[in-house]
């Protein structure tokens, strides 16, 4: 009941927020830290719990990203039906990296899904219907509908999308697919001997997986007025989705948002104070860091803390 | 009046005495903030360091004259390292957390492209920068592109001549695959029927290709008369080295176009002979007669070789210098900063610059087009400071510059 | 595209002498992640370093395979070191092959990349030397300087790779601790000494083949994105552990890599890597030629 409270007053705040008088930099800045929590809450469905390691987290963003520019160009569809569509999308690409993956070890899974982002990125930069390897400029509408402004709506937006993450993956973790998950990821061959439907669950896991991660790149092309390959499939985003679980802690659902928000802010301080490049380094670093000293992440610590001071 | 009332009139009485005693001049106060992105790093960056220094050199003028409007003018540039995913992170940063006032377009068509939306939508007058057929999309009523060309047509026009001269009847048209290259290979492909010229071979390579010898052999076996590049530097570098490795062939009459690149003086003195034969583009030969040119490269050479970047500085310093020239005049005609106003100042005027009187079509493209089309000629390897005679590039095109005809064929011309 | 067999002969033989080079890059690999079942995700990047070593030097008037040779010990040291911390921190604790060590891989990864933008910055750069520029005429053919370099001495490293692996008692005992690590124990050799000495040859290895790297094309700080491809398809292609195939899986790249450029263009070439990879994946995972 907590939980639903807290995300019913999140809500509300954006809503309160996109109609005050804020400055228009902290929705720019704002949806990517927004962004980020749905990733890492995505990622962590399959990581966290399940321990297979997406490395091709850009392959899913990309092709949520593209799958909404071809509604949008093809049908000029609304914001909402074009998450939708990705997210069915991607959920579906997910499902088939799980099926051909099923019988391979963690490591061919985790370069399948590095092979997945090459190969998304050739198809869309030989297709020039989505622009190829030059990219595309877009218009946004004029108006955000209820809202001021159109970057103020894709803010609310992600906040539901970013609660949906969130809730789904509290679900999962919560109910008899976590359970099944979390022995999938201790050991494989004890679960199949004990009677966990693995295949079942892995499947389901790479496809909510895949959805939610499609569906946090579908706003991309209206974000950004522009879309280009490069850097639509930036393995960037494949670092920074592991090393917000990790910081934050794999084992609960609030870990990956815990972690989003200080990875995501970090690097948005990073990028405007100093440079781009040293933002890619910090992440890279603090996942170093915490994978070798604090493998349980931040709530690991806490949960020491709280152990140790009792 | 009681004692903390006349407490804190004293106070503020004597605080805006001593700040108007201590205080800086009116004029640094209330800066015109005019910021961009310039990439300073990565394929462009030879050319967007030494744009930056002739842009800073109008600053300093300006200032040095007083300012604009009786206002210092504030001109902060960020890096994007030619990377279009950058530029819209930085011109959102400019206009919402810095502020400014007026912005400038980065150098190059890619990093330009993702911020035409974004500069449309907030109603901000946009100064280009070298770029090609930005705008022919999006349609900003606000863009000014400063170059030398407007369309595919005009830019072709001199490597055209020259196929028509030596007779050429068939092309070989390789393209990254990027807006620039794109942009311009496009209208080269729709303007080919009128020209009399049969495409053999025609490529787009990904702008991640380091290889270039596959793509020499296959036109190779094409048999062309005429090979038109459309690159950024690093191809650009990477399709000569190609050319000379593997060889075009015996047929190939013309070789060139528009390879970005072969402009930049560090480029150049590291191809050195390599560049012998090829026609390409420029902006500037010394020896074209401009009003106020030698002076400006006089002062630019000796703050360039200071700061490290190219000496010579013929293909982009002087257009960025003419472009806070352009605002100059704007401002000062119109007597104010605003985006519409200096916008419809320079719809409707011809500006005077040290590259020449330039004047801007519906569109914002240059409407009075002067692309030079040139031929490296006695190029040798390592010697920066021959750059300096007229002699290594022969301008065959246009007409009015003319300084002598293309040789051909490419291989011939490359014992030139 | 028009086709024809000259073509044809001259991409299968542009391919053969690519593929002798991706098999020298992924030798390191077939040992770290072959024999040793290391997730070494950053061997790619290690790679890049070793390129970029070689350039620095190159600054000097150091000839690239030089400065790959003078490199090799360097690496050899690192990837010893570099081994005994992972296996203290990941190993002994036993998540190796889990989430944990594939993550820390990764962010060596990208610690490398940034390191290298941050150190050289994103610029191209490339090598030169006397063999760079020119290349051989056999008829109508042109064989770049270049690449026969580059095939030259990816053949002597496979061959002296494979020699010190079957003829030497250590290198033997690297093959060995891969498969059984009690037997090895019981003949009185110490296994972590032995991958210590085995990672340190795999990195090792890898500066001579970036040098080999600088030497073929110019080098920027993300290439390691598509070597990850390159090198994880030849070894899984060849098969785990095997050196031989390593040779063979790398020449198959390098001709399927080369006819999908003649004939495809150039925006396809990424994808060979990959699809192969994946192709073997789904249908044939041990490999080629695998134990």
């Amino acid at each position: 009941m907590r939980f639903w409270l807290s995300c019913a007053a999140i809500s509300i705040g954006a809503v309160f927020l996109a109609f005050s008088g804020a400055n228009n930099y902290l929705f720019f800045a704002g949806f990517v830290v927004l962004q980020s929590i749905v990733l890492a809450s995505a990622w962590n469905i399959l990581g966290g719990y399940a321990g297979y390691v997406n490395f091709g987290v850009p392959a899913f963003i990309g092709a949520g990203a593209y799958a909404a520019l071809m509604m949008h160009l093809a049908f000029a569809a609304p914001l909402l039906l074009q998450i939708a569509v990705a997210g069915i999308i991607t959920g579906l690409i997910g499902f088939l990296v799980g099926l051909l993956t099923v019988r391979l070890r963690g490591i061919f899974f985790s370069i399948a899904t590095v092979a997945l982002v090459f190969i998304f990125e050739t198809l869309v930069m030989n297709t020039p219907f989505l622009g190829g390897a030059t990219g595309m400029q877009l218009t946004r509408p004029e108006s955000g509908g209820l809202f001021p402004s159109y970057m103020r709506m894709l803010v609310v937006v992600m906040t539901g999308l970013a609660i949906l993450a969130v809730a789904t993956a509290r679900y999962v973790q919560e109910s008899h697919i976590g359970r099944g998950l979390r022995a999938v990821r201790d050991s494989e061959e004890a679960a199949e001997c004990s009677g966990v439907p693995t295949l079942k669950l892995k499947l389901l896991a790479c496809a909510l997986s895949g959805a939610l991660l499609g569906a946090a790149g579908a706003p991309l092309p209206m974000y950004l007025s522009y879309i280009e390959p490069a850097s639509t499939f930036n393995l960037l985003y494949a670092v920074s989705a592991l090393a917000m679980p990790i910081i934050g802690g794999m084992s609960h659902w609030i870990g990956p948002v815990i972690g989003a928000i200080i990875l995501a802010s970090l690097q948005q301080i990073v990028t405007v104070t100093i440079s781009s490049e040293l933002n890619v380094l910090v992440v890279g670093l603090l996942l170093v860091v915490f994978v070798v000293a604090a493998p349980e992440g931040i709530v690991g610590l806490v949960k020491r803390w709280k152990s140790s001071s009792k | 009046m009681d004692l903390s009332r006349r407490k804190l009139i004293g106070t503020a009485s004597s605080l805006s005495i001593a700040s108007s005693v201590f205080s800086v001049p009116a004029w640094a106060n209330n800066p015109i903030k005019i910021g961009m992105s310039m990439p300073q790093t990565g394929p462009l960056g030879a050319g967007g360091k030494a744009a930056l220094l002739a842009l800073k050199m109008w600053v300093e003028d300006v200032n040095g004259r007083g300012g604009l409007l009786g206002r210092k003018i504030d001109f902060n540039a960020y890096d994007d390292q030619g990377n279009p995913a950058n530029t819209p992170g930085i011109y959102s940063k400019l206009l919402d957390v810095d502020k400014v006032d007026l912005l400038i377009a980065p150098y190059a068509t890619v990093p330009t492209a993702p911020i035409m939306p974004l500069v449309k939508q907030r109603g901000k007058l946009l100064m280009g920068n070298f770029s090609f057929q930005v705008n022919a999309k999006v349609k900003h009523d606000m863009w000014f592109n400063n170059a030398p060309w407007n369309d595919a047509e005009g830019w072709f026009a001199g490597f055209l001549q020259a196929a028509k001269d030596s007779n050429s009847k068939t092309i070989a048209i390789a393209a990254q695959d990027q807006e620039f290259a794109q942009n311009l290979a496009n209208g080269v492909r729709a303007g080919l029927a009128r020209t009399g010229l049969t495409s053999v071979y025609d490529q787009n390579y990904p702008p991640t290709t380091k290889d270039f010898s596959s793509i020499v052999r296959a036109i190779r076996s094409t048999k062309p008369d005429v090979v038109f590049v459309a690159s950024y530097p690093g191809d650009s570098v990477g399709m000569v080295n190609a050319a000379h490795e593997i060889g075009l062939g015996p047929t190939v009459k013309i070789f060139g176009g528009g390879m970005v690149g072969l402009q930049f003086t560090p480029v150049m003195e590291s191809l050195g002979s390599k560049l012998n034969g090829i026609i390409n583009y420029n902006t500037y030969v010394p020896g074209m007669p401009l009003k106020g040119i030698e002076d400006f490269f006089k002062r630019y050479t000796a703050k360039a070789v200071a700061e490290k970047v190219d000496p010579l500085g013929y293909y982009l310093p002087p257009f960025n210098y003419a472009t806070g020239q352009m605002l100059e005049q704007a401002i000062n005609a119109t007597k104010s900063i605003d985006d519409k106003a200096i916008a419809a100042y320079l719809r409707a005027n011809t500006m005077d610059t040290i590259v020449g009187p330039i004047k801007f079509d519906a569109g914002g493209e240059r409407a009075n087009q002067r692309v030079i089309m040139a031929q490296f000629r006695g190029v040798k390897d390592k010697d920066l400071e021959q750059f300096r005679s007229p002699q290594r590039q022969v301008i065959i095109h246009p007409t009015a510059d003319k300084t002598g005809d293309a040789i051909f064929p490419y291989e011939q011309a490359r014992k030139s | 595209m028009t086709f024809s067999f000259d073509l044809l002969f001259e991409a299968i033989l542009f391919g053969i002498l690519l593929g002798g080079f991706y098999a020298a890059v992924s030798l390191g690999l077939s040992v770290s992640f072959g024999l040793l079942d290391i997730p070494n995700v950053a061997h790619p990047a290690v790679l890049l370093l070793g390129a970029y070593g070689a350039f620095s030097l190159g600054q000097y008037g150091v000839d690239p395979i030089v400065a790959g040779l003078l490199l090799m010990p360097v690496f050899f040291i690192a990837g010893a070191l570099f081994y005994k911390t992972y296996y203290l921190v990941f190993e002994r604790r036993g998540d190796a092959a889990a989430v944990n060590g594939l993550a820390f891989f990764f962010g060596v990864v990208f610690i490398i990349e940034v390191g290298l933008v941050i150190w050289y910055g994103v610029d191209q750069q490339s090598a030169t030397a006397a063999y760079i520029g020119g290349s051989l005429e056999l008829g109508d053919i042109r064989l770049p300087y270049r690449l026969l370099a580059a095939f030259s001495v990816a053949l002597v490293m496979a061959l002296a790779l494979s020699l010190y692996l079957s003829k030497t008692f250590y290198g033997r005992a690297i093959k060995a601790v891969g498969q059984d690590e009690g037997a090895l124990r019981l003949m009185g050799v110490d296994p972590v000494k032995v991958k210590q000495l085995a990672f340190g040859i795999a990195t090792g290895v890898n500066a001579l083949a970036g040098a080999v790297l600088l030497i073929l094309a110019p080098i920027e700080p993300t290439m390691d994105r598509i070597y990850i491809g390159r090198t994880f398809c030849v070894v899984v292609l060849a098969g785990l552990g095997s050196m031989s195939g390593t040779l063979a899986a790398g020449l198959i790249l390098g001709i399927a890599e080369s006819i999908v450029l003649m004939f495809l263009g150039a925006s396809w070439a990424p994808a060979v890597a990959f699809g192969l990879l994946m192709v073997m994946l789904g249908f044939r995972p041990q490999g080629l030629f695998g134990r």
